[in-house]
């Protein structure tokens, strides 16, 4: 039986011990738990563990192999590190929401089946959720409903697409699928969604921002990671994914290089990061496998390492635009630094984590003769160090004098930056400690002089370009915005602007758009009601209370109607 | 003695005979005593039955011995034991936790009418559940509706009058719709009992009549099931109704006539219409898919707590409905299944709400701004309640939803549409349901009129709130191990099944 029990649930039991403990107990909780999780991941063995009935199917709580467990342990050393990041400032709340994020993140690792994997998936977007509203403002507020529309429908795209492949092949076992019909498209989709994937990525950007500056730590790391494990898991190979993963990235710079908030910069570079993770597995080879696995774990934590010291700089000196900051190297030392190293490893730079896994995944790309994608993602190397490895810290920490001299980051928020930055040198000094729990054996020296010399170069002269494009680069106070805005905004606006151009032609399809607009609501007051009408006031149709005549002319009509349609049959 | 062949006697019998006593019951307290304990002793013995129904029993039994054509007789099968569940079980634990909202609600010198009231609404929903024989569930049908006329209107809330006459006169005219159709197939087979009804309605070679027969128990059933547009009359008199009585109500009350309206098509007129099942579904699908779609739309733009989620139940019984017209095994289990579950969450959602009145008299959602604050554990549990609602995994309501998507895949036709019904009725449950999480967890306390402070905890009595508690934990306990509504939605689907080709 304890072979059943999921290292996840540990985690569940420590985010329901968060509340009612208190003090250096709750400290403790949230210190141990994932420690313990750590240790019960390393004892899940190869293979399903075992079976159990749920509604008429056997499902498989745990399962375990190489790749699952890399995964499950770098997300329990995320929430160790994370909770010692947070456990000072953080609302008790938060906190246990954040774990029982985790533990459906680690869930999803060891699932066996496709139900498992939906039943932790969801207790990731719910609780995910939690975390942004936890971000305490109207804005976080508004995201967070954003936030859990958009998981909620991914999981119930997800779910069709599940029941459809239990329908069509009678199996949930977790095995390779390629999207040739309309069940494994909706499971890729919906997995998909949850990888921030076009044209729904701006949820991350949108939601990540607004949580709080402990909040997203916790995210960074688990939803779209989770979603490559799952793409490794069921969909390697698949082509689809190469020129997904590939838009992701360009998306991920474009927006990044022209975004002011610091924490959105980092959030467009999840995108584009997690575009490298999403076309490796597109590429599918073992070597592509092993680089989108071990890119996912050296990014998951050099990503959170980068949004601890925006945290910090969050927390200390309550502004999160570039324009508003610099200068800060001279009170912080310790967060610039251990941002610097972050951003290090982020643009792969020689002698980071960054350079011993990105590298994986473009000599996958270059051994499968796939020049446009070699291309494009070395390209984009450059790009990432141009937003997120110099852009970053340059205007938080350089740059020109703000005045501000706010101090230090807090001891226990310096330990886990400090861990996190000894971590990303760590797997870029000495990867063959990495490489032996990759999925799939390994043969590969990352360093050789070559190479070396060819990223030195292109990172140097990115630098260099962005020195000097510096006046161009100055951030102004702008709001970039985003694909959402095109369909909350600029459709209509589209289209009002459009037929306007047009104007004899479609004249009245700028007024069509104006008086269908009015038209849904009008149809809405009238036929639904709005929100706050009191009981006397005026209700649309539906809401009305109908009089009873009305209802029975509907008796009359339907009675009549089902003794005709049998007469006509 | 051994009592257990006579349990579905006993199950009518205790709290039916037991309501007038109760109106003796005077002094203050003491009805709902003795209330509480024949309805939790109704609620154990469906559990007894339900205990050998899962071993494969069906319960009949001869009342005084007369035999079946011509005595009345009761039966208990697969089907019948979830509705009995849902029924004694939201009776008892409705009573148990009524006291303080009803002390509330109703003056003393009227509490044992009131509870007395419930009893009769208690047994008369029972009686409809285990007769096996089309008239007595007719005067059943009656006892409950002339009770739960009488419950709605109990309240202070003087629009509940309103209310409740247009439920009077649709609910009599459905039963009129009903004994109407009863009389048609009486015509012409000469009996009343169901199971004889089967075999004889073979025989019969004019079949016009019993079409039309068909045509009004369908309408008149689906009236008293308010399903849609037949439910004008639900969202007012669940609103207006006392706290509890809307509970109970919205827990059983519609699903009862839903559960005749299965049972009767199924058993009765699929095996002797020819055509009759195609025209089953594709009379009710179309109505169930635009309750669906309609209700929930509806819901989303309603401003009142307790209309929101009576409409919202408008919507659930499309899905109920929705299963069955699949006229498959897998269509009927998940709509049976989704009787049960949506019982669980719309009964604690509305004990929730019992809570919440607790404090607050006026239960617009402009006026619960910030409830969270000063009722954690309420708001607590009716967000469990309302996941379940949802159907987000881990709670009963996935367990449904999973099933209906399942059935719905499996159709020939129109699978994709159906599919794209479901996910878009589960988005709309997401807004409403949000709304209401919204307004308890982060609206603005300014302006609510609360009876006292609004920055204290000020939680509902303790047994409304224990009460609450274990029907929100049950939708979680139902939904890690359905293994329960499961098996006895399959039995009952296969019980309905066995009379088709």
């Amino acid at each position: 039986m304890p072979d059943l029990l999921s290292p996840a649930l540990i985690m569940i039991v420590a985010a329901m011990a968060i509340g009612p403990a208190k003090g250096h107990l709750r400290t403790a909780v949230l210190l141990l738990a994932p420690l313990i999780t750590l240790w019960a991941i390393w004892q899940v063995p190869d293979g399903v563990q075992g079976t159990v009935k749920f509604l008429s199917y056997n499902v498989e709580p745990v399962e375990g192999s190489a790749l699952r467990r890399l995964f499950a342990t770098v997300f329990a050393l995320m929430v160790f590190v994370g909770g010692l990041y947070a456990f000072r400032l953080a609302r008790w709340y938060e906190l246990a929401a954040a774990y029982a994020y985790a533990a459906g993140a680690i869930g999803v690792c060891f699932a066996g089946d496709l139900i498992v994997l939906f039943l932790y998936w969801e207790l990731m977007a719910l609780f995910s959720t939690v975390v942004v509203w936890c971000g305490g403002t109207p804005a976080a507020r508004a995201a967070g409903i954003r936030y859990a529309i958009m998981h909620l429908l991914g999981g119930v795209v997800l779910k069709v697409g599940i029941e459809g492949v239990l329908i069509s092949t009678g199996s949930i076992e977790i095995r390779p699928l390629l999207a040739t019909d309309f069940s494994t498209w909706m499971i890729l989709c919906g997995i998909l969604i949850n990888a921030a994937a076009p044209p729904v990525s701006a949820w991350l950007a949108d939601a990540y921002p607004e949580a709080s500056p402990t909040g997203s730590v916790f995210l960074s790391a688990f939803t779209t990671k989770t979603a490559v494990l799952v793409l490794i898991l069921l969909f390697p190979g698949e082509p689809v994914l190469i020129g997904v993963g590939l838009f992701m990235v360009v998306y991920g710079i474009v927006y990044a290089l022209l975004e002011n908030d610091i924490r959105r910069i980092l959030a467009y570079s999840i995108v584009n990061q997690v575009g490298f993770m999403v076309c490796a597995v597109g590429i599918g080879t073992e070597l592509a496998l092993n680089g989108a696995a071990a890119h996912a774990f050296a990014h998951i934590i050099y990503k959170a390492l980068l949004f601890m010291s925006a945290g910090v700089v969050i927390y200390r000196t309550g502004k999160t635009r570039c324009t508003e900051l610099g200068g800060l190297y001279r009170t912080m030392p310790v967060t610039t630094i251990c941002c610097i190293i972050g951003a290090l490893a982020i643009s792969s730079f020689p002698l980071t984590s960054g350079f011993t896994t990105k590298s994986l995944i473009s000599l996958a790309a270059a051994n499968e003769q796939m020049v446009w994608v070699y291309m494009t993602l070395t390209a984009a190397s450059a790009g990432v160090f141009l937003h997120a490895g110099i852009k970053f810290p340059w205007f938080v920490f350089f740059q020109r004098d703000s005045g501000m001299r706010p101090k230090d980051a807090p001891w226990n928020m310096a330990a886990a930056m400090i861990i996190f930055a000894a971590l990303c040198i760590l797997l870029g000094v000495a990867p063959q400690w990495l490489y032996p729990f990759l999925p799939y054996p390994i043969e590969y020296e990352a360093y050789t002089a070559g190479k070396v010399v060819f990223y030195l170069q292109l990172l140097l002269f990115s630098g260099l370009a962005f020195f000097i494009l510096l006046p161009l680069m100055k951030r102004t106070e702008t709001i970039s915005l985003d694909v959402d805005w095109l369909w909350r905004r600029a459709a209509p606006w589209l289209l009002q602007q459009g037929s306007r151009g047009l104007q004899p032609l479609l004249v009245f399809s700028a007024s069509t758009w104006q008086s269908l607009e009015a038209l849904s609501k009008r149809m809405a007051v009238n036929y639904l009601g709005q929100p706050e009408t009191a009981d006397s006031e005026e209700r649309g149709l539906f809401a009305r209370s109908w009089p009873i005549g009305a209802t029975a002319l509907w008796i009359a009509i339907l009675l009549s109607a089902y003794v005709f349609i049998y007469y006509t049959d | 003695m051994d009592l257990t062949p006579h349990l579905p006697a006993l199950q009518v019998v205790v709290p039916m005979l037991a309501a007038p006593l109760i109106v003796l019951l005077k002094p203050r307290g003491l009805a709902w005593a003795g209330a509480t304990a024949v309805a939790m002793l109704s609620f154990c013995i469906a559990i007894a039955m339900t205990i050998d129904v899962l071993q494969g029993k069906v319960f009949t039994y001869q009342m005084g011995g007369w035999a079946a054509p011509y005595g009345i007789e009761l039966s208990v099968d697969a089907f019948s034991a979830v509705l009995l569940l849902v029924v004694s079980g939201a009776g008892a634990l409705g009573m148990l936790a009524a006291h303080a909202s009803v002390d509330q609600q109703i003056e003393l010198e009227r509490q044992p009418l009131f509870y007395s009231a419930w009893l009769l609404a208690m047994a008369g929903l029972i009686g409809i559940v285990v007769s096996a024989d089309a008239f007595n569930i007719f005067v059943f049908m009656e006892i409950s509706s002339l009770a739960s006329y009488v419950l709605i209107a109990g309240g202070p809330d003087r629009r509940a009058l309103p209310s409740v006459f247009k439920y009077l006169i649709m609910g009599t005219i459905g039963a009129t719709f009903y004994l109407i159709g009863v009389g048609l197939v009486y015509m012409m087979t000469g009996t009343l009992n169901l199971a004889d009804m089967e075999v004889r309605i073979q025989e019969v070679t004019e079949l016009n009549p019993l079409l039309v027969a068909a045509g009004f128990i369908t309408i008149g059933l689906a009236l008293k099931a308010a399903v849609f547009p037949l439910h004008v009359w639900l969202p007012n008199a669940y609103t207006h109704a006392p706290h509890m009585v809307t509970m109970f109500l919205a827990a059983c009350g519609t699903k009862v006539a839903i559960y005749v309206l299965i049972r009767f098509d199924f058993l009765v007129f699929q095996s002797a219409l020819p055509g009759h099942s195609t025209q089953f579904a594709s009379f009710l699908m179309p109505l169930a898919i635009l309750g669906i779609v309609v209700a929930s739309a509806v819901a989303v733009f309603e401003g009142h707590l307790k209309r929101l989620l009576g409409t919202s139940s408008v919507a659930q019984i499309g899905y109920i409905v929705l299963g069955a017209s699949f006229l498959s095994a897998a269509g009927l289990s998940a709509s049976v299944t989704h009787i049960f579950n949506h019982a669980l969450a719309k009964g604690g959602l509305f004990l929730a709400v019992a809570c919440l009145a607790c404090h607050y008299r006026d239960l617009r959602l402009s006026q619960l701004a910030g409830a969270a604050k000063t009722m954690p554990w309420t708001a607590a549990a009716l967000v469990i309640c309302g996941l379940s609602l949802i159907g987000v995994p881990g709670t009963a309501g996935f367990i449904s939803k999973w099933l209906l998507i399942n059935a719905a895949m499996a159709q020939d036709n129109y699978s994709v549409l159906l599919v794209a019904v479901i996910l878009l009725s589960s988005l709309m449950a997401v807004a409403y349901v949000w709304r209401i999480v919204e307004t308890l967890y982060f609206g603005s306390t300014d302006n609510v009129a609360a009876d006292g402070a609004t920055d204290i905890i000020r939680e509902a009595p303790l047994p409304l709130l224990l009460v609450t508690w274990l029907v929100a934990l049950a939708n979680i306990g139902f939904g890690f191990f359905p293994q329960l509504p499961i098996s006895l939605s399959s039995g009952a689907a296969s019980v309905l099944l066995g009379q088709l080709p």
